[in-house]
């Protein structure tokens, strides 16, 4: 009887947790979760399963630094590539990334993914942010 | 009393596993054909293996490498192209756990032909070596003519196709094991993390392998 008591007690707290997540919160794990599938798909092949990159041939994804000195730019990166240098964790890479053929949706999604994972936490890069970052590509 | 029993058997079974594992072999894959010929006056039919056949290729440092250069060793071949976006990179940081496994061995060589030689002259494989962090003489990057390495492709049981409409090359990501006989002994996907944890272990059964 007393197992019963606390096992209601403890789903009702479960119940108002879940309730209690913002809607930010919720916005959060849509694009986060969207973004890790596309990640697998179109980033995870050159910069690795945990953001690693290749050596000196492909960069890694955890410079926090760069990606928030850059986080207007980082739309148009990732939908047209990027042909010049780029120093990341103080090691110059020159390869080129190819574009990737996404939906607005889709990048915000991607990037809150990115800007979220192998230690970087900069909160949801939104739909609305990306397409405005998009209208000042170069 | 019981307890004893079981726990003999047990120990028995350890030892039974163990000495299997010791005695494993790798397979000697490819076409083969039965040789007859007459040695000191008696017929005798031997099998003949399919080897890897006589290369002359140039590596990242400007030097001439045929087939002799690789006599004697156990290596690992792979295709690829220094420009490629698809599979390369999962190949190349695969690979990169092979060649720091055996970098410090003798006897073992990883040899990776590109696919693009028209691109990948001498100075962009020597780049692209220092960039992967790859010296010394374990990990050449080969180039040579295209006709030739698709020839040595085939024989690796790889293929390599022509370009795709899209301006890609096409290939299949294989990891190919030869022993010190040029003969074909394992490939694997060299995609799948797994299949080359597996040519690592397999590697080190070659080399422990008496040469017949």
């Amino acid at each position: 009887m007393k197992l019963k008591i606390i096992a209601v007690i403890v789903f009702l707290l479960f119940l108002l947790f879940v309730s209690c997540q913002s809607d930010e919160q919720m916005e959060f794990n849509r694009y986060y979760s969207s973004g890790s599938l596309i990640y697998q798909n179109h980033c995870q092949n050159c910069h690795g399963t945990n953001g690693e990159g290749l050596q000196g041939l492909i960069p890694s994804l955890k410079d926090s630094v760069f990606l928030k000195y850059n986080k207007n730019t980082l739309a148009c990166l990732v939908k047209y590539g990027l042909k010049k240098n780029i120093t990341i964790l103080k090691r110059s890479y020159d390869s080129e990334m190819p574009p990737n053929d996404l939906a607005p949706i889709q990048i915000a999604n991607v990037l809150t993914y990115i800007t979220n994972s192998f230690g970087n936490k900069m909160g949801t890069i939104t739909l609305p942010q990306v397409g405005i970052d998009l209208t000042k590509c170069k | 009393m019981k307890k004893l029993v079981v726990a003999i058997g047990i120990v028995l079974l350890w030892n039974a596993c163990k000495f299997n594992n010791n005695e494993k072999v790798l397979p000697i894959l490819g076409s083969r054909r039965a040789v007859t010929k007459v040695v000191n006056g008696q017929t005798v039919t031997d099998t003949v293996y399919q080897t890897i056949p006589a290369i002359k290729y140039i590596n990242q440092y400007g030097d001439s490498i045929n087939d002799k250069n690789l006599d004697g060793n156990i290596y690992v071949a792979d295709f690829f192209f220094t420009t490629c976006p698809s599979i390369c990179p999962i190949m190349q940081r695969n690979m990169l756990n092979v060649y720091n496994a055996f970098k410090d061995s003798t006897g073992f060589k990883i040899v990776s032909y590109t696919i693009d030689p028209q691109h990948d002259s001498i100075p962009v494989l020597k780049r692209y070596a220092d960039k992967l962090g790859i010296n010394g003489n374990t990990w050449w990057l080969l180039q040579g003519h295209k006709d030739e390495t698709y020839q040595v492709a085939k024989s690796y049981l790889v293929s390599v196709q022509e370009k795709n409409p899209a301006g890609e090359y096409i290939h299949d990501g294989y990891f190919i094991l030869i022993d010190k006989k040029k003969r074909i002994r394992g490939t694997y996907d060299g995609t799948n993390p797994d299949e080359v944890k597996k040519l690592i272990a397999d590697i080190k059964i070659l080399k422990a392998e008496p040469v017949i």
